[in-house]
Protein backbone atom coordinates (compact mmCIF):
# COMPACT_ATOMS: atom_id res chain seq x y z
CA UNK A 1 0.00 0.00 0.00
CA UNK A 2 2.70 2.65 0.92
CA UNK A 3 4.52 1.82 -2.22
CA UNK A 4 1.19 2.99 -4.35
CA UNK A 5 1.06 6.11 -2.25
CA UNK A 6 4.43 6.75 -3.35
CA UNK A 7 4.19 6.03 -6.42
CA UNK A 8 1.19 8.68 -7.04
CA UNK A 9 3.53 11.06 -4.54
CA UNK A 10 6.18 10.80 -7.11
CA UNK A 11 4.35 11.31 -9.99
CA UNK A 12 2.50 14.01 -8.96
CA UNK A 13 5.50 15.97 -7.94
CA UNK A 14 9.10 14.11 -8.98
CA UNK A 15 8.33 13.34 -12.38
CA UNK A 16 4.92 15.92 -12.93
CA UNK A 17 3.54 15.47 -16.51
CA UNK A 18 3.40 19.26 -17.33
CA UNK A 19 6.56 20.55 -15.95
CA UNK A 20 8.73 17.41 -15.99
CA UNK A 21 7.77 15.43 -19.42
CA UNK A 22 6.61 18.71 -21.01
CA UNK A 23 3.09 16.61 -22.10
CA UNK A 24 0.16 18.71 -22.62
CA UNK A 25 1.25 21.72 -23.32
CA UNK A 26 -0.69 23.57 -25.70
CA UNK A 27 -3.87 23.43 -23.27
CA UNK A 28 -1.69 24.21 -20.55
CA UNK A 29 -0.25 27.19 -22.17
CA UNK A 30 -3.66 28.28 -23.97
CA UNK A 31 -6.01 27.72 -21.12
CA UNK A 32 -4.48 29.41 -17.89
CA UNK A 33 -4.82 33.06 -18.15
CA UNK A 34 -7.73 32.84 -15.21
CA UNK A 35 -7.26 30.73 -12.23
CA UNK A 36 -10.82 29.74 -12.48
CA UNK A 37 -11.28 28.29 -15.68
CA UNK A 38 -7.28 26.60 -15.15
CA UNK A 39 -9.23 24.90 -11.98
CA UNK A 40 -12.09 23.53 -13.93
CA UNK A 41 -9.48 22.05 -16.47
CA UNK A 42 -7.25 20.80 -13.87
CA UNK A 43 -10.54 18.98 -12.74
CA UNK A 44 -11.59 17.64 -16.54
CA UNK A 45 -7.78 16.21 -16.79
CA UNK A 46 -7.66 14.52 -13.42
CA UNK A 47 -11.22 12.60 -14.08
CA UNK A 48 -10.17 11.50 -17.29
CA UNK A 49 -6.75 10.84 -16.37
CA UNK A 50 -7.77 8.45 -13.42
CA UNK A 51 -10.45 6.74 -15.54
CA UNK A 52 -8.53 6.02 -18.89
CA UNK A 53 -5.08 4.87 -17.44
CA UNK A 54 -6.43 1.57 -15.61
CA UNK A 55 -8.89 0.99 -18.61
CA UNK A 56 -5.79 0.99 -20.57
CA UNK A 57 -3.86 -0.94 -18.47
CA UNK A 58 -6.31 -3.79 -18.21
CA UNK A 59 -6.67 -3.73 -22.06
CA UNK A 60 -3.08 -3.63 -22.71
CA UNK A 61 -2.74 -6.66 -20.33
CA UNK A 62 -5.18 -8.98 -21.33
CA UNK A 63 -5.58 -7.69 -25.10
CA UNK A 64 -2.68 -6.11 -26.52
CA UNK A 65 0.89 -7.07 -24.67
CA UNK A 66 2.88 -10.06 -26.13
CA UNK A 67 1.40 -12.98 -25.26
CA UNK A 68 -1.87 -11.59 -23.41
CA UNK A 69 -4.17 -13.57 -25.74
CA UNK A 70 -3.47 -16.51 -24.12
CA UNK A 71 -7.06 -16.79 -22.72
CA UNK A 72 -8.08 -17.51 -26.27
CA UNK A 73 -5.12 -19.67 -26.94
CA UNK A 74 -3.54 -17.41 -29.39
CA UNK A 75 -0.33 -17.32 -27.21
CA UNK A 76 2.05 -16.47 -29.10
CA UNK A 77 0.46 -13.34 -31.21
CA UNK A 78 1.76 -9.74 -30.31
CA UNK A 79 -0.42 -6.99 -30.69
CA UNK A 80 1.13 -4.53 -29.18
CA UNK A 81 1.59 -2.40 -32.06
CA UNK A 82 -2.19 -1.69 -31.89
CA UNK A 83 -1.96 0.12 -28.28
CA UNK A 84 -1.79 3.72 -30.03
CA UNK A 85 -4.99 3.17 -31.74
CA UNK A 86 -6.29 1.49 -28.94
CA UNK A 87 -5.33 4.05 -26.80
CA UNK A 88 -6.57 6.66 -28.52
CA UNK A 89 -9.92 5.73 -29.29
CA UNK A 90 -11.16 4.94 -25.52
CA UNK A 91 -9.78 8.09 -24.75
CA UNK A 92 -12.12 9.81 -27.41
CA UNK A 93 -14.63 7.78 -25.97
CA UNK A 94 -14.29 7.95 -22.92
CA UNK A 95 -14.25 12.12 -22.69
CA UNK A 96 -17.31 12.06 -25.20
CA UNK A 97 -19.37 9.29 -22.67
CA UNK A 98 -18.19 11.71 -19.58
CA UNK A 99 -19.39 14.60 -21.59
CA UNK A 100 -23.12 12.99 -22.45
CA UNK A 101 -23.40 12.15 -18.83
CA UNK A 102 -22.12 15.29 -17.30
CA UNK A 103 -24.70 17.64 -19.77
CA UNK A 104 -27.44 15.36 -18.53
CA UNK A 105 -26.53 15.18 -14.76
CA UNK A 106 -25.44 18.27 -13.55
CA UNK A 107 -25.76 21.35 -15.88
CA UNK A 108 -23.55 23.91 -13.72
CA UNK A 109 -20.49 21.52 -13.60
CA UNK A 110 -21.01 20.71 -17.48
CA UNK A 111 -20.66 25.51 -17.72
CA UNK A 112 -17.38 24.42 -15.99
CA UNK A 113 -15.86 21.75 -17.49
CA UNK A 114 -18.22 21.22 -20.91
CA UNK A 115 -16.18 23.82 -22.77
CA UNK A 116 -12.85 21.50 -21.65
CA UNK A 117 -13.84 18.09 -22.57
CA UNK A 118 -13.02 17.84 -26.10
CA UNK A 119 -10.05 19.48 -25.83
CA UNK A 120 -9.01 16.62 -23.74
CA UNK A 121 -8.78 14.06 -26.83
CA UNK A 122 -5.86 16.09 -28.18
CA UNK A 123 -4.33 16.87 -24.89
CA UNK A 124 -1.01 14.97 -24.96
CA UNK A 125 -0.41 14.06 -20.75
CA UNK A 126 -3.92 12.19 -21.43
CA UNK A 127 -2.29 9.64 -23.97
CA UNK A 128 1.44 9.98 -22.60
CA UNK A 129 0.26 8.88 -19.16
CA UNK A 130 -0.98 5.32 -20.64
CA UNK A 131 1.63 5.33 -22.99
CA UNK A 132 4.30 5.20 -20.36
CA UNK A 133 2.46 3.32 -17.79
CA UNK A 134 3.13 0.55 -20.59
CA UNK A 135 7.06 1.87 -20.94
CA UNK A 136 7.27 0.82 -17.49
CA UNK A 137 5.22 -2.43 -17.29
CA UNK A 138 3.11 -0.99 -14.50
CA UNK A 139 0.38 -3.60 -12.64
CA UNK A 140 -3.59 -2.59 -12.66
CA UNK A 141 -3.23 -1.40 -8.75
CA UNK A 142 0.17 0.67 -9.98
CA UNK A 143 -1.99 2.45 -12.89
CA UNK A 144 -4.89 3.30 -10.42
CA UNK A 145 -1.99 5.32 -8.22
CA UNK A 146 -0.24 6.51 -11.14
CA UNK A 147 -3.38 8.01 -13.23
CA UNK A 148 -4.61 9.50 -9.73
CA UNK A 149 -0.92 11.24 -8.99
CA UNK A 150 -0.56 12.22 -13.06
CA UNK A 151 -3.69 13.59 -12.96
CA UNK A 152 -3.50 15.82 -9.51
CA UNK A 153 0.02 16.74 -10.71
CA UNK A 154 -0.99 17.87 -13.95
CA UNK A 155 -3.92 19.97 -12.46
CA UNK A 156 -1.39 21.51 -9.94
CA UNK A 157 0.89 22.50 -12.61
CA UNK A 158 -1.92 24.61 -14.49
CA UNK A 159 -3.47 25.99 -11.45
CA UNK A 160 0.25 27.34 -9.99
CA UNK A 161 0.67 28.28 -13.63
CA UNK A 162 -2.60 30.38 -14.11
CA UNK A 163 -1.82 32.03 -10.69
CA UNK A 164 1.02 33.73 -11.99
CA UNK A 165 -0.64 34.70 -14.76
CA UNK A 166 -2.76 36.89 -13.27
CA UNK A 167 -0.81 38.61 -11.58
CA UNK A 168 1.18 39.56 -14.68
CA UNK A 169 -1.53 41.33 -15.96
CA UNK A 170 -0.26 44.19 -13.93
CA UNK A 171 3.21 44.39 -15.19
CA UNK A 172 4.86 45.94 -17.68
CA UNK A 173 5.91 43.55 -20.22
CA UNK A 174 8.02 44.47 -24.14
CA UNK A 175 5.04 44.27 -26.65
CA UNK A 176 6.64 41.14 -28.38
CA UNK A 177 6.69 39.16 -25.23
CA UNK A 178 3.37 39.61 -24.28
CA UNK A 179 1.29 36.74 -23.67
CA UNK A 180 3.07 33.30 -25.33
CA UNK A 181 6.37 33.96 -25.09
CA UNK A 182 6.62 35.83 -21.65
CA UNK A 183 3.80 32.10 -20.91
CA UNK A 184 6.72 30.18 -21.93
CA UNK A 185 9.14 31.46 -20.11
CA UNK A 186 7.09 31.50 -16.50
CA UNK A 187 7.03 27.90 -17.99
CA UNK A 188 10.47 27.59 -17.90
CA UNK A 189 10.88 29.09 -14.51
CA UNK A 190 8.48 26.57 -12.85
CA UNK A 191 10.03 23.58 -14.38
CA UNK A 192 13.08 24.69 -12.73
CA UNK A 193 11.19 25.20 -9.87
CA UNK A 194 10.28 21.67 -9.82
CA UNK A 195 13.47 20.09 -10.87
CA UNK A 196 14.13 20.58 -7.06
CA UNK A 197 12.09 17.87 -6.32
CA UNK A 198 14.88 15.18 -8.83
CA UNK A 199 16.82 12.76 -7.20
CA UNK A 200 14.50 12.30 -4.20
CA UNK A 201 13.38 8.62 -4.09
CA UNK A 202 10.48 7.87 -2.90
CA UNK B 1 -4.96 32.13 -50.84
CA UNK B 2 -2.69 30.17 -54.02
CA UNK B 3 -1.01 27.25 -53.09
CA UNK B 4 1.92 28.55 -52.95
CA UNK B 5 0.88 30.73 -50.36
CA UNK B 6 -0.61 27.38 -48.39
CA UNK B 7 2.96 26.21 -48.66
CA UNK B 8 4.87 29.58 -47.33
CA UNK B 9 2.80 31.18 -44.79
CA UNK B 10 2.84 28.24 -42.05
CA UNK B 11 6.61 29.15 -41.89
CA UNK B 12 6.84 32.04 -40.26
CA UNK B 13 3.73 34.60 -40.44
CA UNK B 14 1.78 31.36 -39.36
CA UNK B 15 4.17 29.30 -38.20
CA UNK B 16 2.06 26.37 -36.07
CA UNK B 17 4.10 26.77 -33.17
CA UNK B 18 4.95 30.25 -32.62
CA UNK B 19 1.31 31.38 -33.63
CA UNK B 20 -1.24 29.06 -33.90
CA UNK B 21 0.23 27.40 -30.54
CA UNK B 22 0.05 24.28 -31.88
CA UNK B 23 2.37 21.48 -31.15
CA UNK B 24 3.98 22.37 -28.22
CA UNK B 25 5.15 19.14 -26.21
CA UNK B 26 7.10 17.59 -29.10
CA UNK B 27 8.71 20.90 -29.81
CA UNK B 28 9.84 21.00 -26.25
CA UNK B 29 10.71 17.42 -25.29
CA UNK B 30 12.62 16.03 -28.01
CA UNK B 31 15.03 19.23 -28.97
CA UNK B 32 17.77 18.21 -26.66
CA UNK B 33 19.62 17.67 -29.73
CA UNK B 34 19.66 17.80 -33.33
CA UNK B 35 19.34 14.52 -34.37
CA UNK B 36 16.17 12.95 -32.82
CA UNK B 37 14.61 16.18 -33.30
CA UNK B 38 15.19 16.12 -37.31
CA UNK B 39 14.05 12.38 -37.38
CA UNK B 40 10.63 13.62 -35.61
CA UNK B 41 10.22 16.76 -37.49
CA UNK B 42 10.17 14.50 -41.01
CA UNK B 43 7.97 11.74 -39.32
CA UNK B 44 5.24 14.34 -38.05
CA UNK B 45 5.63 16.04 -41.65
CA UNK B 46 5.09 12.31 -42.78
CA UNK B 47 1.96 11.56 -40.93
CA UNK B 48 0.75 15.21 -41.82
CA UNK B 49 1.09 14.67 -45.14
CA UNK B 50 -0.91 11.50 -44.55
CA UNK B 51 -3.66 12.44 -42.88
CA UNK B 52 -4.41 15.19 -44.19
CA UNK B 53 -4.69 13.72 -47.71
CA UNK B 54 -6.70 10.92 -46.62
CA UNK B 55 -9.10 13.69 -44.58
CA UNK B 56 -9.34 15.81 -48.15
CA UNK B 57 -9.98 12.48 -50.25
CA UNK B 58 -12.98 11.25 -47.60
CA UNK B 59 -14.24 14.68 -46.96
CA UNK B 60 -16.90 14.34 -48.45
CA UNK B 61 -18.23 10.54 -47.09
CA UNK B 62 -16.82 11.37 -43.32
CA UNK B 63 -20.20 12.22 -41.51
CA UNK B 64 -19.67 15.25 -39.40
CA UNK B 65 -20.65 13.28 -36.18
CA UNK B 66 -18.23 11.14 -35.83
CA UNK B 67 -15.14 12.89 -38.20
CA UNK B 68 -13.15 13.46 -34.88
CA UNK B 69 -12.72 10.15 -34.33
CA UNK B 70 -12.46 8.84 -37.50
CA UNK B 71 -9.44 11.61 -38.31
CA UNK B 72 -7.94 10.14 -34.95
CA UNK B 73 -8.24 7.29 -36.03
CA UNK B 74 -6.17 7.90 -39.62
CA UNK B 75 -3.94 9.26 -38.18
CA UNK B 76 -3.35 7.02 -35.50
CA UNK B 77 -2.29 4.22 -38.13
CA UNK B 78 0.32 6.64 -39.80
CA UNK B 79 1.75 6.65 -36.31
CA UNK B 80 2.02 3.43 -36.10
CA UNK B 81 3.72 2.73 -39.54
CA UNK B 82 5.87 5.56 -38.60
CA UNK B 83 7.06 3.75 -34.93
CA UNK B 84 7.41 0.47 -36.65
CA UNK B 85 9.64 1.93 -39.83
CA UNK B 86 12.08 3.71 -36.75
CA UNK B 87 11.88 0.62 -34.42
CA UNK B 88 12.99 -1.35 -37.59
CA UNK B 89 15.36 1.12 -39.25
CA UNK B 90 16.56 3.68 -36.16
CA UNK B 91 16.41 1.44 -32.99
CA UNK B 92 18.61 3.84 -30.86
CA UNK B 93 16.62 7.12 -31.94
CA UNK B 94 13.08 5.23 -31.21
CA UNK B 95 14.47 4.92 -27.59
CA UNK B 96 15.72 8.31 -27.16
CA UNK B 97 12.37 9.66 -28.81
CA UNK B 98 10.61 6.73 -26.42
CA UNK B 99 6.90 7.70 -26.11
CA UNK B 100 6.87 10.65 -28.18
CA UNK B 101 6.33 9.28 -31.20
CA UNK B 102 3.42 7.54 -29.70
CA UNK B 103 2.32 11.53 -29.30
CA UNK B 104 2.43 12.59 -32.57
CA UNK B 105 -1.10 11.45 -32.43
CA UNK B 106 -1.91 14.18 -30.38
CA UNK B 107 0.10 16.53 -31.80
CA UNK B 108 -2.40 19.36 -32.22
CA UNK B 109 -0.86 20.02 -35.76
CA UNK B 110 -2.20 17.48 -37.21
CA UNK B 111 -5.79 17.13 -35.97
CA UNK B 112 -5.50 20.78 -36.20
CA UNK B 113 -5.08 21.00 -39.87
CA UNK B 114 -7.03 17.97 -40.63
CA UNK B 115 -10.20 20.14 -39.20
CA UNK B 116 -9.05 23.63 -40.24
CA UNK B 117 -7.93 22.55 -43.71
CA UNK B 118 -7.76 19.40 -45.00
CA UNK B 119 -11.91 19.01 -44.30
CA UNK B 120 -12.85 21.61 -46.77
CA UNK B 121 -9.91 21.94 -49.76
CA UNK B 122 -9.01 19.65 -52.37
CA UNK B 123 -6.17 16.69 -51.79
CA UNK B 124 -3.15 19.03 -53.71
CA UNK B 125 -4.22 21.88 -51.82
CA UNK B 126 -4.04 20.02 -48.30
CA UNK B 127 -0.76 18.15 -49.77
CA UNK B 128 1.01 21.56 -49.59
CA UNK B 129 -0.59 23.00 -46.57
CA UNK B 130 0.56 19.69 -44.81
CA UNK B 131 4.13 20.06 -45.99
CA UNK B 132 4.13 24.17 -45.23
CA UNK B 133 2.56 23.51 -41.18
CA UNK B 134 5.01 20.56 -41.42
CA UNK B 135 8.08 22.51 -42.21
CA UNK B 136 7.09 25.87 -39.87
CA UNK B 137 7.41 23.10 -36.80
CA UNK B 138 10.53 21.70 -38.40
CA UNK B 139 12.50 24.90 -38.94
CA UNK B 140 11.43 26.48 -35.23
CA UNK B 141 12.32 22.26 -33.63
CA UNK B 142 15.68 22.58 -35.96
CA UNK B 143 16.50 26.18 -34.19
CA UNK B 144 16.03 25.22 -30.66
CA UNK B 145 17.54 21.84 -31.27
CA UNK B 146 20.51 23.17 -32.79
CA UNK B 147 20.88 25.92 -30.45
CA UNK B 148 20.48 23.42 -27.34
CA UNK B 149 23.16 20.47 -28.82
CA UNK B 150 25.81 23.49 -29.59
CA UNK B 151 25.57 25.56 -26.14
CA UNK B 152 25.24 22.49 -24.02
CA UNK B 153 27.31 20.17 -25.84
CA UNK B 154 29.43 21.87 -28.40
CA UNK B 155 28.24 19.62 -30.87
CA UNK B 156 26.19 19.26 -33.89
CA UNK B 157 24.41 16.14 -34.93
CA UNK B 158 27.10 14.27 -32.29
CA UNK B 159 30.34 15.93 -34.20
CA UNK B 160 31.99 18.49 -31.91
CA UNK B 161 32.33 21.44 -33.14
CA UNK B 162 33.60 23.71 -30.28
CA UNK B 163 36.37 21.78 -28.24
CA UNK B 164 34.84 21.03 -24.59
CA UNK B 165 37.01 22.92 -21.97
CA UNK B 166 37.31 19.56 -20.32
CA UNK B 167 38.93 17.80 -22.95
CA UNK B 168 41.10 20.46 -22.95
CA UNK B 169 39.43 22.43 -25.35
CA UNK B 170 38.48 26.18 -24.71
CA UNK B 171 34.74 26.02 -24.25
CA UNK B 172 32.91 25.21 -20.90
CA UNK B 173 29.39 24.11 -21.56
CA UNK B 174 26.41 25.79 -21.02
CA UNK B 175 24.69 22.47 -18.93
CA UNK B 176 21.63 23.93 -18.26
CA UNK B 177 21.19 23.78 -21.97
CA UNK B 178 20.68 20.18 -22.13
CA UNK B 179 17.35 20.76 -19.11
CA UNK B 180 14.24 20.53 -20.06
CA UNK B 181 12.80 23.83 -19.19
CA UNK B 182 15.99 25.85 -20.89
CA UNK B 183 13.59 24.85 -24.38
CA UNK B 184 10.96 26.94 -22.56
CA UNK B 185 13.19 30.41 -22.77
CA UNK B 186 14.47 29.56 -26.35
CA UNK B 187 11.15 28.78 -27.40
CA UNK B 188 9.80 32.40 -25.16
CA UNK B 189 12.64 34.23 -26.93
CA UNK B 190 11.98 32.95 -30.79
CA UNK B 191 8.20 34.09 -30.04
CA UNK B 192 9.31 37.38 -29.28
CA UNK B 193 11.93 37.70 -32.03
CA UNK B 194 8.89 36.62 -34.53
CA UNK B 195 5.89 38.64 -33.05
CA UNK B 196 8.26 41.74 -33.17
CA UNK B 197 9.78 40.93 -36.44
CA UNK B 198 5.90 40.14 -37.92
CA UNK B 199 3.39 41.51 -35.63
CA UNK B 200 0.11 38.70 -35.39
CA UNK B 201 -2.95 39.76 -36.68
CA UNK B 202 -6.09 39.05 -34.85
CA UNK B 203 -6.32 35.72 -33.47
CA UNK B 204 -8.49 33.77 -35.87
CA UNK B 205 -6.25 34.16 -38.85
CA UNK B 206 -5.76 30.95 -39.08
CA UNK B 207 -8.84 29.89 -39.76
CA UNK B 208 -8.02 26.71 -37.38
CA UNK B 209 -11.89 25.97 -35.37
CA UNK B 210 -13.52 27.01 -31.99
CA UNK B 211 -12.70 23.88 -30.26
CA UNK B 212 -9.12 23.58 -31.50
CA UNK B 213 -8.84 27.12 -31.38
CA UNK B 214 -7.43 27.49 -27.42
CA UNK B 215 -7.28 30.87 -26.95
CA UNK B 216 -11.19 31.61 -27.06
CA UNK B 217 -12.33 29.67 -24.23
CA UNK B 218 -10.91 32.01 -21.41
CA UNK B 219 -11.43 35.36 -23.29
Amino acid sequence: MIELVNLTLRVMLVENLALVFLLGMCTYIAVSRRVDTAIGLGIAVMVVQIITVPINNLLYQYLLAPGALRWLGLGSVDLSFMRFVTFIGVIAALVQILEIVIERFSPALNQRLGIFLPLLTVNCAILGASLLMVQRDYGFAESVAYGLGAGIGWALAVVLFAAVRERLRYSEVPRGLQGLGLAFIITGLLAFALAGFTGIEL
Amino acid sequence: MSRRQFLTSPLVGDNPITVQILGLCSALAVSRSLRPALIMAVSVIAVLVFSNLMISLLRGVIPRSIRLIIEVTFIASAVIVVDELLKAYAPDISQVLSVFVGLIITNCIVLGRAEAFAMHHGPMDSVADALGNGAGYAAVLLLVAAFRELSGAGALLGTQILPLAGDGGWYPPNQMMLYAPSAFFLLGMVVWGVRTWRPPPDSGASGTPGHLRYQDHDR
